[in-house]
């Protein structure tokens, strides 16, 4: 509960500790200092509660794979309803101890990462078992209600940033004040005296600009006019075996960026879990659309694929190409502007199952491997780009490419403007442990190597990668933000039989696979 | 989109074209607004009458001595209100005014609108042998009469006025009728036509301006009676009054101005009247914009905002249509965004909205008309030559072809695309003063 315990300084609106930014007013939480609300909450409550952290699994969990990170600071006395002390609960989402192996290894059976705390319970880490749902949009935090969702071992579950997080709130809203009924019902006890506050999405936002509490039905001010933050601006998802984050930065108006992450089971009940990231290309017609489109439907369409059985790189090419036709059909299904290129974006996409790594991309948007000990990262992809193609034809050298100002002009995307859509693919097999990261260069302008970007990669990224997500969102904005972005995390472990490989130099370059 | 309850009135569409992208620290916004009317009055069929007139016409005739000389002036003026009152519709209020240095009413007479029917256009003819020369110019009489008139049947929501003159308005002072025109103005729409060429276009211009109708030159007073016929049709064709361009704009923001760029260039800047609730430093203002039809007219509004960061966005204006309610509400019948988006793309933000660039073109291919012919009218030969010259590059550019061939009667055109010119040696009256005239028509951007 701790994390419902703070309220915005501009506008009260309940905040969490993880919060970055408000959800009533959308101010930068992280410039201000937030102000205890009247809670009946220890005042010593964590700094930094994980907003990864789940309530308590449902009984029919099989296990809690969705289960707080558990970091030391996040101590069950102070956050009783979203950790209760049963040790099952406690145990690291994404490593489980070695010691109970399952028969049919998942994906994210790990040795224990040193960085979990000792004294964990071991628990079998199912992808499938516990699902969390989370992120600063979805007002989790509504006192009362039980924090981020916690869903029983579904067969699939798909969460996209398309989702109205105002919808969101009010149904969470409602959820709230229907705490105690759900199967998601958190059993542990409320304070009988606690106020449990009903939040109505629509009502008594503030502006951001001026404070006034006159929002119209097009989301700006009516007052000062400023246009107020979208559910867009910043999304994150965390499902168990991947977590994406997504955010406007500094310097553009909009996102225009859009992901989506999901796991299902394929035949046999092997898990997988699926990443997609585009990057609408901005001097298209609505690239925001284009960018959520392709995101939506490659997702989908994976999972229908990896359900029924197909091997993870044709399900790949097949997405890539059902998105492309998506983001084509865009063009006729809205206006045209008369001095912009149809929508259009650029998409990545990867594939996690059975300790193999299936990566597709068109565009300049990337995928990289950062093992745990960093040495041997990777870049994944190979960008369709002026800049990569100078290089590749060994015309210059990649500094003076990415110098030049056509580096970043793409040469290939997905819109009706594309010659011809080619996706490329990739199959990828871990031997250590790691995580693969999906970015767009939102983030990857920042620090484009492998070697320089895996030190910015947190070191627990693969125990905790939706915190390692948002961490590389804010370094992208602490460097200035100049682009939208948006990085998707997956834990990886080896598979059963995966031989080990040396360990490259840090800059290797895998060679794509053309799919 | 709000619908009135009269099925017969026009649905209206608001179509904003602009760049909202700005360069950092930029804070005009410039937005074309394009309002088009569609299933009103003149599509519509088997419209009924019966529950009374739904509009009411007074046409101003000019009958002060001067319309004697020569004497088809006077006739034109007579077969052109007979052609007029043909084409007043069954149960349209109307009346006949004889102006000179005094109004007098000619048809139906005792301060009363006739309605009209066959035997009362009929009767309305046979008056117009009334129609006598003899008098001086007062402008303002004839407009006050109108709005008499007009005003004994408050029931009729669309007022028009039809005022034909040959010359200055000589037996008052400008600002007599200028009074009459701040009194007057809401009240009734009015075209205004100046026969022959002895009038004034300043004057008739502020004439129409003010009361939002058009203004224009039969310098043939044989071409006079299509002319009425055309306008009064026109009128008739209208099917929704008092039709006001409503402009929010943010806190600390300012409209720069709001100009009607097509059909004609018209500037309602100095029009805007506060409205609604200003609290919080937000402002509404309305302009005016008379009577509609089925037709489509575009505005350029201009908006000064205060300066955001890249990657800020804003709403710099809100531009809605709403019409008066008998109740003293309004009714928004239709409405669009005006948008700033700060941004570090150069490409972004340095690309002009054709639209807006086209329709900045037109306007100042007015000025430039209206500079030039005023330069000429002193003996500023160079300034003229100079201004017309750019008239004609504008003209050019924007393919305002008719606005060029009243240019080329004007001045010799040596080479458009640079805009060099020479003034011919025996430019008419009659080709001056239409050119003049007509300097604010404007064309529509090529699509």
């Amino acid at each position: 509960m701790n994390q419902l315990t703070l309220s915005c300084p501009r506008c009260a609106q309940p905040v969490s500790e993880g919060d970055r930014f408000c959800e009533g007013c959308g101010i930068d939480l992280r410039n201000t200092a937030p102000a205890p609300t009247a809670a009946p909450t220890p005042p010593q409550s964590p700094p930094a509660a994980p907003p990864f952290a789940a309530p308590a699994a449902p009984p029919q969990a099989a296990a809690p794979f969705g289960a707080p990170p558990a970091p030391p600071q996040a101590t069950p006395p102070s956050a009783p309803q979203a950790a209760p002390p049963a040790p099952a609960q406690a145990a690291p989402p994404f490593a489980a101890p070695p010691a109970p192996v399952p028969a049919a290894p998942p994906f994210a059976a790990p040795p224990a990462p040193p960085q979990a705390p000792a004294g964990e319970a071991a628990v079998p880490a199912d992808p499938r078992a516990g699902l969390v749902v989370g992120g600063s949009p979805a007002p989790a935090h509504v006192p009362g209600a039980t924090g981020d969702f916690v869903l029983a071992a579904p067969a699939r579950l798909l969460i996209s940033e398309a989702e109205d997080a105002w919808d969101q709130a009010g149904a969470e809203a409602g959820a709230a004040a229907g705490s105690g009924t759900g199967p998601e019902a958190d059993p542990v006890d409320h304070e009988p005296t606690e106020v449990v506050p009903v939040i109505d999405p629509d009502a008594g936002r503030v502006c951001v600009g001026c404070g006034a509490r006159t929002i119209d039905a097009d989301g700006y001010c009516e007052s000062c006019g400023r246009s107020q933050p979208r559910p867009r601006d910043h999304q994150e998802r965390a499902l168990a075996g991947v977590c994406g984050v997504s955010d406007r930065g500094h310097r553009h108006h909009r996102n225009e960026d859009a992901f989506a992450v999901a796991a299902t089971s394929r035949p046999g009940g092997v898990p997988a879990v699926v990443a997609v990231v585009c990057d609408g290309v901005s001097s298209a017609t609505r690239p925001d659309e284009a960018s959520q489109a392709a995101a939506d439907i490659a997702s989908e369409h994976l999972l229908e694929s990896l359900e029924s059985g197909a091997e993870p790189k044709a399900a790949m090419h097949a997405a890539i190409m059902v998105a492309a036709e998506r983001v084509e059909r865009l063009a006729s299904e809205g206006p045209l502007e008369s001095s912009r290129n149809s929508p259009a974006c650029t998409i990545v996409s990867a594939v996690a199952s059975e300790g193999e790594v299936t990566v597709g991309w068109v565009g300049d948007s990337r995928a990289y491997w950062f093992p745990d000990d960093r040495s041997g990262s990777l870049r994944l992809t190979l960008d369709d780009s002026w800049a990569a193609r100078m290089v590749e034809a060994g015309l210059m050298s990649e500094a003076e490419a990415y110098a030049d100002p056509r580096a970043h002009a793409i040469t290939g995307w997905l819109g009706a403007d594309a010659v011809e859509v080619e996706p490329h693919t990739t199959v990828f097999t871990p031997t250590v442990p790691g995580v693969i990261l999906v970015c767009t260069d939102g983030l990857w302008n920042y620090e484009e190597s492998a070697a320089a970007l895996a030190a910015v990669v947190p070191a627990d990224a693969r125990v905790r990668p939706l915190e390692a997500a948002q961490d590389l969102v804010r370094f992208a904005c602490e460097r200035g933000g100049h682009d939208n972005i948006t990085v998707a995390v997956l834990p990886c472990l080896p598979g059963p039989t995966a031989a080990p490989v040396p360990t490259g130099p840090a800059i290797a370059r895998p060679q794509p696979q053309e799919g | 989109m709000a619908k009135l309850t009269k099925s017969n009135l026009p649905q209206f569409a608001v179509d904003i074209f602009q760049n909202e992208y700005l360069a950092e620290g930029a804070r005009e916004v410039n937005a074309i607004v394009t309002v088009t009317a569609t299933g009103g009055g003149t599509s519509a069929q088997g419209i009924s009458y019966t529950d009374g007139p739904d509009a009411a016409v007074v046409i101003m005739v000019d009958c002060s001595g001067s319309m004697d000389y020569p004497s088809t002036k006077i006739r034109a003026a007579r077969e052109a209100t007979a052609a007029a009152i043909d084409a007043v519709r069954d149960g349209v209020a109307f009346a006949v005014v004889a102006g000179t240095h005094e109004a007098k009413e000619v048809y139906p007479g005792s301060g009363q609108l006739a309605v009209s029917h066959a035997g009362s256009r009929e009767e309305a003819k046979q008056s117009l042998r009334r129609l006598t020369p003899g008098g001086g110019t007062a402008i303002s009489t004839w407009l006050s009469k109108a709005d008499q008139l007009f005003k004994s049947r408050p029931d009729i929501s669309i007022r028009h006025g039809i005022l034909l003159t040959d010359g200055r308005n000589e037996h008052e002072k400008p600002s007599d009728l200028q009074r009459v025109l701040n009194r007057v103005q809401g009240h009734f729409t009015a075209d205004c036509r100046g026969v022959g060429t002895d009038w004034e276009v300043e004057e008739l211009r502020r004439i129409s301006s003010a009361l939002l109708g058009s203004v224009d030159i039969v310098a043939d007073p044989s071409g006079l009676a299509d002319d009425f016929r055309a306008m009064m049709q026109n009128a008739m064709g209208k099917e929704v009054a008092d039709v006001a361009l409503r402009v929010w704009t943010p806190a600390n923001a300012s409209v720069r101005f709001v100009k009607q760029v097509a059909p004609t260039v018209e500037d309602l800047t100095e029009r805007r009247q506060e409205s609604g609730d200003q609290s919080g430093g937000r402002r509404v203002g309305d302009y005016p914009t008379g009577s509609w039809g089925d037709e489509s007219r575009d505005y350029h509004v201009c908006v000064q905002v205060p300066a955001a960061a890249v990657g800020n966005e804003m709403l710099a204006g809100r531009i809605s249509l709403v019409v008066p309610l008998p109740d003293g509400g309004t009714d928004v019948l239709s409405q669009g965004l005006v948008k700033a988006v700060w941004t570090d793309d150069l490409a972004a933000s340095t690309k002009m909205n054709p639209q807006v660039a086209h329709y900045t073109g037109q306007a100042d291919l007015a000025v430039a008309i209206q500079e030039g012919m005023d330069a000429h009218r002193r003996g500023d030969i160079d300034s003229a030559t100079s201004k017309l010259g750019r008239a004609v590059q504008l003209a050019h550019e924007s393919g305002n072809e008719d606005t060029f061939k009243l240019l080329a009667k004007v001045v010799d055109v040596v080479d458009a695309k640079e805009g060099t010119v020479r003034f011919r040696k025996n430019v008419s009256e009659e080709d001056s003063k239409t050119l003049e005239t007509r300097s604010t028509k404007t064309v529509r951007v090529k699509k």
